[in-house]
């Protein structure tokens, strides 16, 4: 029994750092079919963001809440210049996405490494996120059910966002039919920026959240790219629901196989499970209706 | 079909490839020397004021991180020599190169360093796969790797002088330690690859053999930087130590988890083998104090000789630097290449083979002595604990330099093993 809580709780926090890191992708790829190769380098910057904020604030409590804000702004900054400078020019084109981005994640990598340095740095955990509290007879990590936290906010945050603002009105009409959301007055340019703005914010705070749990080095981001691709893919195009519910399952489904095997083996066999599923079902868990006809 | 679908199929076929390719990085290794095994003619340039050697260390990648600090102690040694008159009165002509912790990368570049380049001998090399990729290299071009990491023992080639530790003094010495300090019951965890995965089917021979437990062998992927459940089942087993075998990044992440769940140094201790002072900050000396490592040299050795490196590297990098037990042992490595070489009088590679056994040098970790047999240097094992500040202090040291056995032959539990 014991074993078992622990592991549902394993894989739910497994999930909830799964989700955080597609939770922008879902965003990016998911709405405006663009793949972000460097999305796991805006995870990068914002764990470096927290790095440089504790610099300057000793305080790891503070730090790591004003580091979240930061790093939502620098992931959100990275993005929106990625978006201006390359990404526009080729929409609808997500192979060369692909190609352009991966070298962007490469310069970003080096960039840091020449920035910070090759050795990895440590960012310390605020005092009140130490330790374990006991749920169900079973110590859970509170900076586990920090990320958990921050990953319920973040989604509930970016849903509403996109149901109740004028934004994300904006953002859910240009993916439904780009064409007759600018017949309808809607500047999809801006809409696009806005949207990359906000998914590789989503990176930033992401990042943030991981400097609790591993390491902050220049290789973060590809720690973490292909699991997020994953998820997305998994979840089906364009829906956050998907995501969080592939994020969860993926999560669950590791911890579970883990406990019973291996690590290296778990790994392997959820990914056969994804390709099994693909093949049933290529268009992920929830597929988006669109109008589109193309 | 809708975008969407198209859109996902790309994905699909993209990450698929992603995939495909990092499979095939991993498991990269060449066979294709049948050119050169015939041609043995060494094309090294003896006749001018300076001879060509080469630094092969990855200074992009994952592995960047631990071996661009081997490359800085080369550099330093390589600096030394030549301000002291150079190798036979030739300066040293470093040709460097970015073995990018792909092995395949080393072997390619390492065929470049011998072929094109004409080096006398390459300096480098980290992970044992990286050894294993440019071993064949090595022997049929005829030429001579230095390679300055600990690693699971099992191997000797004419071609390579294994200058970090090898297993019977590093592993071994830090099972002894665990065993004198009453351990009965210890737990595994590695990176899956091969160092850890034979390391551990030493520890477990010898746990045989001396009346302890073993409660646990688990191995996550390279990079692996989820270990939540590894560390439930550590901390369900019961386990008094922990012998860890991690590489990389996933330290930080195994580290912290530890940390979090309230396992704690002073009850059930971590012995590493593959963290030094460098990976200290990087995990966070707050994650990981009071916790073992198993190594021949830390920055804190007291001899003169070490005062005098630590001085001068700092003086080179910076005052926040610091040494560690594989940059000790690439600083090393190019000071007996050089006493070979200087015994022999000649760069030719059969030459300095022939006069490598019983150099010495007197190096930081103190005098070690090259083994003409298996091409190993006799080095005194330390086990050390992390201190707050960051450094990590000698807590047991074996009785004088230990003799290298990189097969084991002298340990009776180890039979059978390979």
């Amino acid at each position: 029994m014991e074993a078992l809580v622990s592991q549902l709780f394993a894989g739910l926090s497994l999930g909830s750092v799964l989700l955080l890191a597609a939770l922008g992708l879902a965003l990016t790829f998911g709405q405006m079919g663009v793949i972000n190769m460097a999305h796991g380098e805006f995870m990068m910057a914002g764990a470096y963001t927290a790095f440089v904020v504790q610099k300057s604030i000793a305080d790891a409590g503070v730090s790591l809440l004003v580091s979240l804000v930061i790093g939502f702004l620098v992931g959100g900054l990275l993005g929106l210049v990625l978006e201006v400078t390359l990404i526009s020019r080729m929409y609808h084109r997500p192979l060369d996405t692909l190609l352009v981005t991966f070298g962007v994640a490469l310069v970003l990598q080096q960039l840091a490494r020449d920035v910070f340095g090759a050795p990895n740095v440590d960012v310390r955990a605020p005092t009140w996120l130490s330790g374990a509290v006991e749920i169900l007879g079973v110590g859970v990590p509170k900076t586990r059910l920090f990320i958990l936290g921050l990953a319920t906010l973040a989604v509930v945050a970016l849903g509403l966002a996109l149901k109740l603002t004028p934004l994300g009105r904006r953002i859910r009409a240009t993916v439904a039919n780009r064409d007759l959301a600018e017949t309808a007055g809607i500047s999809t340019r801006a809409t696009d920026r806005l949207t990359f703005f906000l998914g590789s914010g989503v990176a930033g705070v992401a990042g943030v959240a991981l400097t609790l749990l591993g390491s902050i080095g220049p290789t973060l981001g590809t720690n973490y790219i292909v699991d997020a691709f994953l998820v997305v893919v998994v979840g089906g195009i364009g829906q956050l629901k998907g995501a969080v519910i592939a994020a969860l399952g993926l999560g669950l489904l590791q911890a579970g196989i883990e406990y019973s095997t291996t690590a290296s083996l778990a790994k392997v066999l959820v990914f056969v499970i994804i390709v099994a599923f693909l093949q049933v079902r290529p268009q992920g868990l929830v597929a988006v209706r669109t109008r589109s006809l193309a | 079909m809708t975008r969407s679908i198209r859109t996902t199929r790309a994905l699909a076929l993209s990450s698929g490839a992603l995939v495909a390719l990092l499979a095939l990085s991993a498991c990269g290794s060449r066979t294709d020397d049948e050119a050169s095994s015939t041609s043995g003619a060494s094309c090294v340039k003896t006749d001018g004021d300076s001879i060509k050697i080469g630094f092969l260390n990855s200074l992009s990648g994952t592995m960047a991180i631990s071996e661009q600090t081997v490359r800085d102690a080369l550099d330093l040694a390589a600096e030394e020599i030549n301000a002291a008159g150079g190798v036979l009165d030739k300066k040293l002509e470093i040709v460097a190169e970015d073995g990018a912790s792909e092995p395949t990368v080393f072997a390619e570049k390492a065929e470049k360093l011998i072929k094109s380049d004409c080096v006398a001998a390459v300096f480098g090399g980290w992970t044992s796969s990286s050894r294993k990729a440019m071993l064949p290299v090595f022997e049929s071009n005829k030429s001579l790797l230095f390679y300055p990491v600990q690693y699971e023992g099992l191997e000797a080639s004419p071609n390579i002088f294994y200058t970090g530790a090898t297993t019977n003094q590093q592993i071994i010495p830090a099972m002894d330690y665990l065993k004198e300090q009453g351990v009965k019951k210890v737990f595994l965890v590695g990176s899956d690859y091969v160092f850890p995965r034979t390391a551990n089917k030493e520890i477990i021979a010898y746990s045989e053999a001396n009346g302890i437990e073993i409660v646990g062998e688990e191995y996550a992927p390279l990079g692996h930087t989820d270990f939540s459940t590894i560390v439930t089942k550590l901390k369900g087993s019961g386990a008094e130590a922990v012998f860890n075998t991690l590489n990389g990044d996933s330290n930080v992440a195994f580290f912290k988890e530890y940390k979090n769940v309230g396992l704690k140094a002073e009850t059930t201790p971590v012995v590493s083998v593959s963290i030094a002072e460098e990976e200290v900050g990087g995990i966070g000396v707050d994650n990981i104090v009071g916790q073992l490592t198993a190594w021949n040299y830390y920055q804190t050795v007291d001899s003169p000789e070490n005062a005098t490196f630590v001085k001068a590297f700092k003086a080179k990098y910076g005052d926040d630097r610091v040494t560690s037990d594989p940059m000790e042992a690439a600083y090393t490595s190019l000071y007996l290449w050089k006493g070979m070489v200087e015994k022999a009088k000649s760069f030719d590679v059969a030459d300095v083979q022939a006069a490598a056994d019983g150099v010495s040098f007197d190096a930081p970790e103190g005098t070690v002595t090259v083994n003409g047999e298996n091409h190993h240097i006799a080095k005194t094992a330390l086990i050390g604990k992390i201190d707050a500040d960051g450094l990590i202090y000698p807590v047991w040291e074996s009785d004088g330099a230990i003799e290298p056995d990189p097969f084991l032959e002298g340990y009776d539990w180890a039979e059978g093993l390979s």
